[in-house]
């Protein structure tokens, strides 16, 4: 498959989006889909849909193997030691709720904390937040540097006797900071302190290995890696799945249930309770197929060379002002104009078929550290080209005209 | 949908340098609104005399220049109006950006109209209603003495 040649992959990009071609740079936000996923819904739907994992019939049983397929396919993608050690959520927001919410009741109490960084999304520090009310827990925070990275260092300094947990960003969806998550989870280790990545950013764009990286727990979100919305994935080693408590409860989850009492079901059943996005499920399977087909190696190159394009680009471009300048970074490009609030760049653009995100990019906590109440961001994808670059580079230039700048 | 609609030269002009931006001391009325979407936010401040009459009005905050337009022309309109004639004007002007095509209160003369008028660009772009919304929403927040702070979101 030829990344230069991927958009047709890509029904969105059939059409014009009123009466523009389509240059969709938020992808960091959530990506577009390949026809390849959008037919398996489809498909499934209409000729193989039965729930999973209850009855005997062949539909029942067929769709349960497509169901298990998938995890399978996550558990190569991500080279996870064990099928069981992937669990299907609605998203990585759910992910880190799950780690949040069964982690926080069996080992923290109060005085004990949680190490963040000042860049998290929301989702990851909101779920924690639950706990600073229920438990009295502490969160610290991790600094930023002045170019948008956080450091092993930075994380060392806020470490003390009393952290519990460590739950840190891949790819920060601002700065586009790599975090050296390695390195990160060899020096909580060294301490007994398990940690928590929120692949969100990491995960559609950077080769991954859970073994090697050997964090505890992984989230991952599926809509943003081509994949359909509704689902994500956390990856948790079998040993916390074991020892922490189930999440929900339902159908699916338990083992037997009595009166008297209720035992709970073997992994990875025992944290999918419910009726679970089954066709999202089974459709993801072929996002994973379909970015195995580019090669993760390929997208990596691909995005990076569009990265630095764009970055030359808008730099050269007076009165663009880039957010962060860290050296490992992901394809983000978060930016300000002086003189044009984000939200006036993002209607701007928008006119020319030119999407980007305008806000604080659900990190207000990061805003308020950089002082800016909001910023304008582009993000990339396997599909988008030089050409989208430029176009974005032209549309801020009439929105520099309009504004008389 | 034609952007000249909603990037006029008086809401540049409102937008980038906004009027009675800052606060004033003697004030006996205010209220906040922000827009968590976003990040904007505003706080309106006002004093009404023993007349009920706005003698004077000022706003702070940060937001897109049709929130800071927004903010300057209501200020700089309601200055020297009565309590009731501001809030009729405040519903007449939320009718029209949401759904009326015209101003059709008799309190403001045809210049004012036009002025506010030049917000109606916004009808075409649906997310960006709250925008021009959100300081007139404080402001009668803080007529009505409401300690809510006024959010766009709920």
């Amino acid at each position: 498959m030829n990344i230069n040649d991927i958009k047709k992959e890509f029904p969105i990009f059939d059409d014009k989006i009123q009466n523009n071609d389509l240059v969709y740079l938020d992808s960091a936000n959530s990506s577009q889909k390949p026809r390849v996923v959008v037919d398996r819904i489809y498909d499934f739907y209409t000729k193989e849909f039965s729930n999973v994992g209850r009855s005997v019939h062949y539909l029942a049983v067929a769709a349960t193997n497509l169901y298990e397929q998938t995890r399978i396919s996550v558990q190569k993608y991500i080279n996870a030691k064990d099928k069981d050690e992937i669990v299907f959520t609605k998203g990585a927001t759910e992910a880190i709720n799950l780690v949040a919410n069964t982690f926080g009741q069996k080992y923290l109490s109060e005085g004990d904390e949680v190490l963040l960084t000042e860049l998290e999304h929301h989702s990851n520090y909101v779920p924690w937040h639950f706990l600073r009310k229920a438990k009295n827990i502490k969160i610290e925070f991790a600094e930023i540097n002045d170019d948008g990275e956080v450091t092993l260092e930075a994380i060392e300094k806020k470490i003390t006797n009393k952290t519990k947990i460590i739950s840190v960003s891949h790819l920060s969806n601002v700065t586009g900071a790599i975090l050296p998550i390695k390195e990160i989870v060899q020096l909580a280790h060294s301490k007994n302190i398990p940690v928590l990545i929120d692949g969100c950013q990491g995960a559609p764009h950077l080769k991954l290995d859970m073994q090697n990286i050997d964090c505890d727990f992984y989230a991952i979100s599926g809509h943003k890696m081509y994949g359909p919305t509704g689902i994500g994935v956390l990856y948790a080693k079998k040993k916390w799945l074991e020892d922490l408590p189930p999440y929900q409860g339902g159908g699916g989850m338990i083992n037997e249930v009595k009166k008297e009492g209720i035992t709970y079901g073997e992994l990875p059943n025992k944290y999918e309770a419910g009726t679970m996005a089954t066709a999202q499920v089974i459709a993801f399977n072929e996002s994973i197929k379909f970015m195995e087909k580019i090669g993760i190696q390929n997208i990596e190159k691909h995005e990076k060379e569009l990265l630095d394009y764009g970055l030359e680009k808008l730099r050269k471009n007076n009165s663009v002002n880039i957010i962060g300048n860290p050296k490992e970074k992901g394809g983000v490009i978060s930016f300000t104009i002086e003189g044009v609030h984000p939200h006036d760049i993002a209607t701007i653009l928008d006119e020319d078929g030119v999407a980007i995100r305008a806000g604080h990019h659900c990190c207000q906590i990061l805003h308020d550290k950089l002082n800016l109440p909001a910023t304008a961001r582009a993000s990339l994808g396997v599909y988008n080209t030089k050409d989208d670059i430029d176009k974005l580079n032209e549309a801020i230039n009439k929105c520099k005209k309009i504004f008389n700048l | 949908m034609d952007l000249k609609d909603l990037y006029q030269e008086i809401i540049l002009d409102h937008g980038k340098n906004p009027r009675n931006l800052g606060k004033f001391d003697n004030y006996n009325k205010d209220a906040k609104g922000n827009n968590p979407l976003c990040g904007d936010n505003v706080h309106v401040y006002l004093r009404l005399n023993e007349n009920k009459k706005v003698e004077d009005i000022a706003f702070e905050g940060h937001g897109c220049a049709i929130s800071m337009a927004s903010a300057s022309i209501m200020t700089d309109m309601v200055r020297g109006k009565e309590e009731k004639e501001v809030k009729e004007i405040v519903i007449d002007f939320l009718a029209m950006i949401k759904e009326k095509d015209s101003l059709e209160t008799n309190i403001l003369n045809d210049d004012e109209k036009t002025k506010l008028m030049s917000l109606s660009g916004v009808k075409q772009y649906p997310m960006r209603v709250k925008c021009a919304t959100l300081s007139w929403h404080t402001l009668t927040s803080a007529l009505d003495n409401s300690d809510q702070t006024i959010k766009t979101e709920e």
